[in-house]
């Protein structure tokens, strides 16, 4: 009985741990605001950077000030009630609390401008941003995930050039294997670094 | 005996079960109880903080100080100013040459053409969702400004537009302003303007259209 009940706990906890209520994946999180990506990327075409316009020179993305979604919606949309917490906001100066949707623990000091200027695409590790209406977790940016990519990153890199690009397709594995171990040479990626500890934990 | 030994190695073998399942349950609680060290002290950008009244992390610059290295003393380059008149030329830490002008490209693209649109006739999405036009960049009076108007309207807004100054910074906001000059001069050149040898390559492609024309340092939508 004993080790009957033991077996159902490691079950239930591993199950848990493994199932999308453990790791976030593809649960749309609550937020103050409705914010749809898919609206304004795919519908509107604006570059990830126009909001998250640090990423390029910073650890953190950056979430957009109240000051960028006034930018457009002090005269578009502005009678919206789901609008209500951006106006209130701007008004009281008081930022708006979103929810992180990507909330890696604090002993891992991820930095988004390496990943970015050495060729990982945004859709690489957060999925098509652009067509989610509710934005959710792709993957579960657990380490054994992270480590795919550290391991063997010729199977992921792109061109810088389509960093941004919501609609890159990789190419097929043996095209994408000569062109990523090609990117590794050209960006000067030190391949046998990336599984240091020390290059994510401090 | 041999029942006994059967007894006993069943035994063993339930032992061995139960301090497997014990180690396996143990894993698996461990690994879902993370609070000890998933959040420390420190605090990650923006991460709400009770240590202030205002429960901000981030601190706004204390009124009447100026941050480290942040003085902008030099009008020109910071608010593209020369004796209170706007400059006409760039400023000296600016060099104009091809990276300049494709920064400039790259960034007019992210920030502006929402409204502005990628040839500047200010007609961009935001627009068409209802945001009211900007003017044209290819209308005679901003032809005719003086490069340190763009910069001072990215800077400090313009009628509905708002400062951007939060968002790009001053060495970008010159290389966009010199790329509204690529943007005029695209809508606005006659062909004396061309050196002779594209000027060959585009008459050759106005003859044989089947051939795409040569491109070379030409401008493109994608980024």
């Amino acid at each position: 009985m004993i080790p009957l009940g033991l077996l159902l706990v490691a079950g239930v906890s591993s199950g848990i741990y493994l199932s999308p209520e453990g790791s976030q994946v593809d649960i749309a999180r609550q937020q103050p605001v409705p914010f749809s990506h898919q609206r304004h990327v795919q519908g509107n075409g604006i570059d990830c950077r126009y909001c998250h316009s640090t990423v390029e020179t910073s650890s953190f993305a950056g979430i957009p000030a109240t000051e960028t979604c006034m930018t457009c919606h002090s005269q578009v949309l502005t009678d919206q009630p789901m609008f209500d917490p951006v106006h209130e906001s701007w008004r009281t100066g008081e930022p708006i609390a979103w929810t992180r949707v990507h909330d890696l623990p604090d002993f891992v000091y991820f930095n988004h401008s390496v990943h970015v200027a050495q060729g990982v695409g945004c859709s690489t590790c957060h999925g098509r941003v652009d067509e989610m209406k509710l934005t959710h977790k792709e993957h579960t940016l657990r380490m054994g995930w992270c480590l795919k990519c550290h391991t063997n990153p010729e199977k992921f890199i792109r061109p810088r050039d389509q960093v941004f690009n919501m609609e890159y397709e990789a190419p097929g594995r043996k095209e994408q294997h000569a062109l990523g171990s090609r990117l590794i040479e050209e960006y000067n990626i030190k391949v046998g670094q990336l599984q240091n500890c020390s290059i994510c934990h401090r | 005996m041999i029942r006994r030994n059967r007894l006993n190695a069943t035994r063993r073998t339930v032992q061995q079960a139960t301090r497997l399942a014990a180690g396996l349950a143990l894993v698996g609680i461990l690994g879902g109880c993370h609070w000890d060290m998933w959040d420390d002290a420190r605090l990650k950008p923006y991460e709400k903080s009770d240590f202030f009244a205002d429960g901000l992390s981030s601190r706004m610059v204390v009124p009447g100080t100026v941050p480290y290295l942040e003085s902008r003393v030099d009008d020109h380059y910071y608010a593209g100013k020369i004796d209170g008149e706007f400059a006409k030329i760039l400023p000296a830490q600016i060099e104009l040459n091809g990276g300049l002008l494709k920064r400039g490209q790259d960034r007019f693209m992210v920030f502006c053409s929402p409204c502005h649109d990628a040839q500047g006739t200010g007609n961009g999405m935001v627009v068409q969702r209802g945001f009211p036009a900007p003017p044209s960049y290819h209308i005679d009076r901003l032809r005719e400004v003086p490069i340190g108007y763009f910069y001072d309207v990215m800077t400090n807004g313009f009628g509905r537009m708002y400062s951007y100054a939060t968002r790009i910074d001053p060495q970008d906001r010159w290389a966009i302003a010199s790329y509204l000059r690529v943007l005029q001069l695209s809508q606005n050149a006659t062909p004396d303007v061309l050196p002779a040898d594209q000027l060959e390559a585009i008459k050759e492609h106005a003859h044989n259209p089947q051939e795409p024309a040569e491109d070379e340092g030409q401008t493109t939508n994608e980024h």
